[in-house]
């Protein structure tokens, strides 16, 4: 990262951002430049902040701790940490989600009813739960409940993997003890674990990591979107419209931002209220627009088609029209700094969540039982503050895209209501019309250029005829290009993918949602090997993920549960591990053993994308596939690269602390001589 | 692009749909909602519909759901940008199409408008079971649907003789401006009908549905698969009939929405035009739609996407060689010569060798070949054919030697007709004229013995005869073994063997069915006696035909051996545990689907009915064969129905366990004529000889109350026996 570095690839987001950095606080941008190289021991991963004996600081001079922990146990236990955050994050989500469906089983909740009866047939029955002669209602309660029993349990394994993956793969779990007993049991032992004086064992630790992520793909993740699927709707193909130019200059904007979508669907259904609408009118506006800003953003695209205003990076940025009436939070991903720039003009931030208060936000306590009314009244808000606004400066920057992938309308898709089915993209793999399948996701980073990496992965693998999945953020990246219209196949995607985009008539790049959406490209995966032809195992086939600027912990925790499930998963940027010569080659390299999965660290998205490619070439000749009927060579012969490069790592002996370690001024870190 | 066709299939669809509504309020109006609406001897109501939605329509008012489930399958049309996926829609629109199409054929059959002239309609039971069995011996390996019209009559005839060459049937339809390949085959005179494997089914893309619910019907009646169960019956469709569509000329929207519902059954299409093409495989096994724009490769282009397996075995001759020529005849005034008939001494022998007497491949012609003679005229001959193998027995001579028939009638130009010292054989001037020549039936033969026979028969040697004196000295010879082997078959009784041999050839469609095949009970599709089955468990030890040690025998009367319930037992999905040989009553055989003739109880005559295949009409019992078929099949136990063999009536055995053949009440006058005297030797047996007489037929009997009216006035010995049960 230089200074230099261009901080987006977005003009709608460069139109806006001199405006949103010429303010006190500037933009996540400018405060990434502020806060200049980062400590070195922090980044590499090997600051050990558990005991209060420390901090400690693991370099080759100092390879023990006080307690005499090394650059291994360190950074492993507090990667792990991060991967029980994400994990945790996924959970409570899942969990918010769960209880929804209780209430509105019990006939507790105000505004939500089971929307998808067909899909809680199909879910009940995964969970063993009778649907014959039964209510909805009945039937719903009973899962929720289960669905519950799930966060806490202390036996046993949770649910979904056995249900789910292939029983190869389940057996490789169960005899690697991977598979949670609860996803909560999981998070306290790896808090447990971690703690001071406990695991001290790298690999055992990492384990548990890997154990722990489980309960984010198989657990959290999964029910959140199959709970929200039953309770909002399975999403159908929709059109739509991103990035910032969807805002309205003569409607109340509200943006909703964050990522549970249960009060998000709310605010949608208020926004289209006849009472809300006139008064919308009386107040000179011609309509109220509901837009989203990260996961919120593909909760409502998915379902409800509502447009979508960008991604993580994007938020200040949003504020800084001037045309947002209201900006409604819940969790995850809101940056406090939205209340200072809400402050330089007329924009309400409201939190809802009793997890996530920001000082300065108008906070309006979410309750499912009021779930309406409080809806209704948020709206009211943003109505009534429409009046307030000054002058308006939408960038004319907009894109249409078709979202709304499942794994259920892919069987339609793919065959139709009589003859659905997974053939034909089994048969695009195995025939070598398609070299593999890969999944990009995850968020933006100030650390990479704003959706620079995740188009340029994206479109390396569409020429090479690897179908691209995503979700989250970097599905909002490749939106604001136009990679998610079906037209694009035929400028980006090379001869044999072409051939299967026309065929169906879907896009080369499949939204398929939000990030605990990402479970639906688990069971995507478990119903590529159940089809058959593509082996016996999750490993065995040919695909990979990647989450080219990843952000938070969360992303950890799903890089995590991929790896565990036998993907080949290319993270960038690095995860904070660097400082461990052990904890690298384990996650690059050992992991592989046990999962059939690993992780890369190439930072140029590029020749990340070759990575991965090389690894469906690799599995394609484990399952003797025919060679690929376009071949599209991506490695010229001089070019050509090694394996999974560790990451590139400078540990400079002999000094005693960061100052020679990272070559920069102590008064920029912390960990350092401090004052 | 697959934009194209989907945009076209769901277009066309959508005018499909509206023409089947058009034609329910017609039909609702003209007629009403009561009328009955069906299709000719079907017992599959509309077959489409039944198999995708188990909806069984016998009147015009019971059409409404399937129509509003037509409706619902359609989707709008692709938008022309930011378009959703389209091909689940474009495959859904084609089932909607199928389900309009056959509401359609079937309104015009209420109104008397189908069948088209000059072509077959709708495909019915009887059809489907015959030419059932031949896709199962893989005689038919496929099917094809050609729509449209060539772009000249000899083009279309080229295509059809490829594909007949290869043994496909043809199903020929459509039109293309107004132009239908049945003229343009009937314009070059090609004989069409079942037997040439040409079938016109009607002149617009609308009838092609009765190719295709034919093809559905499969899918229940002999991959046994339940009604309602749609996708199992269009993967079977898909993985059992290897059917494809040819379309010819410009491809409309309407071909393209019936292509898109063959396409669910995993049918592809293959057009002569620069059409767009659907590569990626998935639905049906390889391509979609491809445009093959060379006429003489399109044949070749067909099979090679739908997959089919011809095995077309090179025989040496001057004139196509295909089964698709069997039923073809040579008209007088077609015929170069003749042998046999009334005309001269013919016959056709085959004799069991030692090994070092046969010359395999030898073939010797003994007088004045095909040339010396007139136009018209005829030579005596003999086909005497000298067989040897290290499997082969005395007893297996019969079998090769019945089929001599067919291999002959497989030479196009070639006819042939009747078995041993009886049998007349024509030869086409164009075959004559391509050089077809008396050696060439010693070409045939070898070629064809070696390859179905192959496991039993190392050797095969012919002598083609033509010299009177020859022809008179061998056809002597011949007869004393025809005696010999009459004798040998005549004599066996049930009792006299220790084993009955199994038939499961039809369990791939009727898993539960198993057949026992006794001395004095031939198989029920009456292709399989017990040498037949002797000989082919020599030929195959692992095959379908495996010999039962019959056991202890527990019921003499009703023929139930310990031996035969138990080997039942274990080969019938553990579903079957007691089985009579001789009785319809008391745990009768179970039948699969390939029964010549039903025998049914007739309780108020106090006896049994039996109804061929064939015969068409209303029975005594209150049912059609095509109805009562469906009562008797799929391989369940139906006490007082049963599926025989048309030749188990003279059987000895014949009802044995229920009375015998006094039992017998009723019978089309078809089946009368068919046994004549070789009834009458046998009722004399039983002590009746008028007893033909006195059964019913169709002429004095349709109804039970007719029945008994009629053996009451005759004096039947039913009525005289104890009650029936």
């Amino acid at each position: 990262m230089t200074e230099e570095m261009r901080r987006t690839v977005d003009p709608a987001a460069e139109a806006l951002m001199d405006k949103a950095g010429d303010s006190e606080i500037g933009t996540a941008y400018d405060r990434h430049v502020s806060q200049g190289k980062r400590c070195t021991f922090g980044e590499k991963g090997v600051c050990c902040r558990i005991c209060e004996m420390g901090p400690c600081r693991i370099s080759p001079k100092n390879p023990r701790g006080i307690c005499g922990a090394d650059a291994a146990t360190v950074a492993s236990r507090h990667l792990i940490r991060q991967v029980a955050a994400g994990t945790a994050a996924h959970a409570d989500h899942g969990h918010d989600i769960v209880k929804v469906l209780l209430m509105t089983a019990r006939g507790e909740s105000q505004g939500y009813e089971i929307k998808s009866e067909r899909r809680l047939h199909e879910v009940a029955k995964e969970w063993d739960i009778e649907t014959e002669g039964r209510t909805k209602e009945a039937i719903a309660e009973e899962l929720a409940l289960a669905a519950m029993a799930q966060f806490n349990n202390l036996d046993g394994e949770i649910h979904y993997p056995a249900a789910r993956a292939p029983e190869a793969t389940v057996k490789n779990w169960r005899a690697h003890g991977l598979i949670p007993v609860g996803v909560e049991h999981e998070i306290v032992e790896t808090l447990h674990r971690t703690h001071e004086g406990v695991d001290a064992d790298y690999v055992n630790i990492l384990k548990h990591g890997l154990r722990t992520s489980m309960g984010d793909g198989w657990a959290g993740a999964m029910l959140a979107t199959d709970i929200g699927d039953i309770l909002f709707g399975t999403p159908e193909p929709v059109r739509s419209e991103v990035n910032l130019g969807v805002l309205k200059q003569d409607h109340v904007n509200i943006v909703v931002h964050g990522h549970e979508p249960t009060l998000s669907e709310m605010v949608v259904a208020a926004s289209r209220d006849p009472e809300l609408l006139e008064l919308a009118k009386s107040k000179g506006a011609d309509g109220i627009l509901v837009g989203g800003i990260c996961c919120t953003a593909n909760e409502i695209l998915m379902r409800q088609g509502a447009p979508v205003v960008g991604n993580f990076l994007h938020q200040e940025l949003a504020i800084a029209t001037g045309a947002v009436d209201v900006m409604l939070v819940d969790v995850q991903c809101i940056i406090p700094a939205v209340i200072e720039h809400a402050g330089r003009f007329h924009t309400k931030v409201i939190t809802t969540s009793k997890k996530a208060h920001i000082r300065g936000a108008e906070h309006v306590q979410f309750h499912e039982d009021k779930a309406f009314d409080i809806a209704k009244e948020i709206v009211r808000r943003a109505v009534e503050n429409y009046p307030n606004r000054g002058p308006v400066d939408i960038p004319e920057h907009k894109n249409d895209l078709v979202a709304g992938f499942t794994v259920a309308n892919t069987f339609t898709h793919l065959g139709g209501r009589y003859r659905s089915s997974f053939r034909p993209l089994n048969d695009a793999i195995i025939s070598g019309r398609l070299r593999g399948v890969a999944a990009v996701i995850g968020c933006n980073t100030v650390k990479k250029t704003q959706d620079d990496s995740h188009l340029r992965m994206v479109k390396e693998f569409l020429k090479h005829d690897v179908l691209v999945i995503m979700t989250g953020c970097a599905a909002t990246a490749c939106a604001k290009v136009g990679l998610l219209q079906p037209e694009s196949a035929r400028e980006y995607a090379g001869e044999g993918l072409q051939e299967i985009c026309e065929a169906v008539g879907i896009p080369p790049v499949l939204h398929f949602g939000s990030c605990v959406d990402n479970s639906r490209i688990l069971v995507a995966l478990c119903e590529m090997i159940k089809e058959g032809g593509l082996g016996e195992k999750l490993s065995d086939l040919p695909i990979a993920g990647a989450a080219p600027e990843a952000m938070c912990e969360k992303a950890i925790a799903i890089g995590f549960y991929c790896v565990t499930s036998g993907a080949f998963v290319n993270y960038a940027p690095v995860m904070r591990i660097e400082g461990s010569d052990e904890v690298v080659k384990f996650l690059t390299e050992d992991v592989e053993e046990i999962t059939g999965g690993k992780f890369s660290f190439e930072e140029d998205p590029v020749k990340a994308a070759h990575l991965m490619m090389e690894h469906m070439e690799r599995k394609r000749a484990d399952l003797k596939l025919r060679p690929l009927m376009y071949d599209t060579p991506f490695l010229k012969q001089e070019e050509k690269e090694p394996a999974a490069p560790p990451p590139e790592r400078v540990m400079v002996a002999d000094s005693d602390d960061m100052e020679a370690f990272a070559g920069l001024p102590p008064s920029h870190h912390c960990g350092g001589k401090q004052p | 692009m697959s934009k194209i066709i989907a945009g076209a299939a769901i277009r066309g669809a959508h005018e499909i749909v509206s023409q089947a509504e058009a034609m329910f309020e017609r039909a609702r109006q003209e007629k009403s909602e009561d009328t009955k609406i069906e299709f000719p001897d079907t017992a599959y109501y509309l077959p489409m519909a039944y198999a995708l939605m188990e909806l069984k329509i016998e009147t015009v008012g019971q059409l409404k759901p399937v129509l509003e489930h037509a409706r619902d399958l359609l989707a709008p049309i692709p938008a022309d940008d930011l378009w959703f996926p389209y091909l689940g829609h474009a495959l859904d629109s084609g089932i909607a199409t199928l389900l309009a199409e056959e509401i359609i054929c079937a309104g015009r059959y209420l109104f008397e408008e189908e069948p088209q002239d000059g072509c077959n309609g709708f495909f019915t039971d009887t059809i489907l079971r015959t030419l059932g069995i031949q896709l199962v011996d893989g005689r038919m390996p496929g099917f094809a649907a050609i729509l449209g019209a060539a772009p000249t009559n000899e083009i279309a005839v080229n295509i059809v003789r490829e594909l007949q060459k290869r043994q496909i049937m043809v199903f020929a339809g459509s039109s293309t401006d107004g132009v239908s390949i049945i003229d343009q085959l009937e314009a070059e005179n090609v004989e069409m009908g079942w037997d040439t494997y040409i079938v016109p089914f009607g002149r617009d893309t609308i009838s092609t549905i009765y190719p295709l619910n034919w093809a559905m019907r499969a899918a229940m009646t002999f991959g046994g698969i339940d009604p309602g169960k749609a996708r199992d019956c269009l993967m079977y469709c898909k993985n059992r009939v290897f059917a494809f569509a040819v379309a010819l000329g410009e491809v409309d929207d309407f071909k393209y929405a019936t292509a898109a519902g063959a396409i669910n059954m995993g049918f592809p299409a293959i057009a002569d035009t620069e059409i767009p093409e659907i590569l990626p495989t998935g639905i049906c096994t390889y391509e979609h739609v491809v445009h093959e724009l060379d006429h003489d490769n399109i044949v070749p282009r067909c099979i090679e996407v739908r997959g089919v397996k011809v095995t077309v075995s090179e025989v040496d001759i001057p004139v196509s060689f295909s089964a698709a020529f069997e039923g073809e005849r040579v008209r007088k005034e077609d015929m170069q010569l003749q042998f046999g008939g009334k005309y001269s001494d013919a016959f056709e022998f085959v004799h069991m060798r030692e090994m070092d007497d046969v010359e395999d491949g030898k073939v010797e012609v003994i007088g004045p070949d095909v040339e010396s003679v007139e136009l018209g005229d005829a030579l005596p001959l003999g086909l005497y054919i000298e067989v040897a193998g290290r499997e082969m027995q005395q007893d297996f001579e019969s079998i090769l030697e019945r089929q001599v028939h067919h291999f002959i009638n497989y030479a196009m130009g070639a006819f042939h007709m009747g078995q041993r010292d009886l049998i007349w054989v024509r030869i086409s001037k164009d075959a004559f004229e391509a050089g077809f020549r008396l050696k060439h039936f010693g070409t045939i033969l070898h070629a064809r013995i070696h390859d179905v026979y192959g496991k039993i028969v190392d050797k095969v040697q012919v002598t083609v005869i033509s010299d009177p004196a020859k022809v008179k000295e061998l056809m002597g010879e011949a007869k004393v073994s025809y005696a010999e082997r009459d004798a040998r078959v005549s004599d066996m009784t049930d009792e006299s063997v220790e084993e009955f041999y199994s038939c499961s050839l039809c369990q791939s469609f009727a898993p539960n069915h198993i057949c026992v095949i006794s001395p004095e009970r031939l198989g029920l599709c009456g292709a399989y006696n017990w040498l037949d089955g002797k000989a082919a468990y020599q030929i195959d030890p692992s095959g379908g035909n495996q010999p039962i040690l019959k056991g202890k025998l527990i019921d003499q009367d009703a023929g139930i051996w310990e031996g035969i319930n138990e080997f039942v037992y274990n080969n019938s999905n553990r579903t079957i545990d007691n089985v009579s040989i001789y009785s319809v009553i008391q745990a009768p055989m179970t039948s699969c689907g390939c029964f010549e003739c039903i025998l049914a109880l007739v309780p108020e005559a106090n006896g049994f009915m039996i109804v061929n295949r064939e015969f068409p009409g209303e029975t005594p019992c209150g049912m059609k064969f095509s109805t009562l078929a469906g009562c008797v099949g799929g391989g369940n136990q139906t006490p007082g129905f049963l599926g025989v063999g048309r030749l188990y009536v003279l059987s000895r055995k014949f009802l044995y366990g229920d009375g015998g053949l006094k039992r017998l009440v009723w019978m089309p006058k078809e089946l009368k004529s068919f046994f004549a005297e070789r009834f009458i030797e046998r009722a004399t047996e039983e002590g009746v000889p008028d007893l033909m007489d006195k059964i019913a037929d169709e002429t004095v009997a349709t109804t039970g109350e007719e029945l008994v009216e009629y053996l009451t006035k005759t004096g039947h010995p039913a009525l005289e026996m104890e009650a029936v049960f």
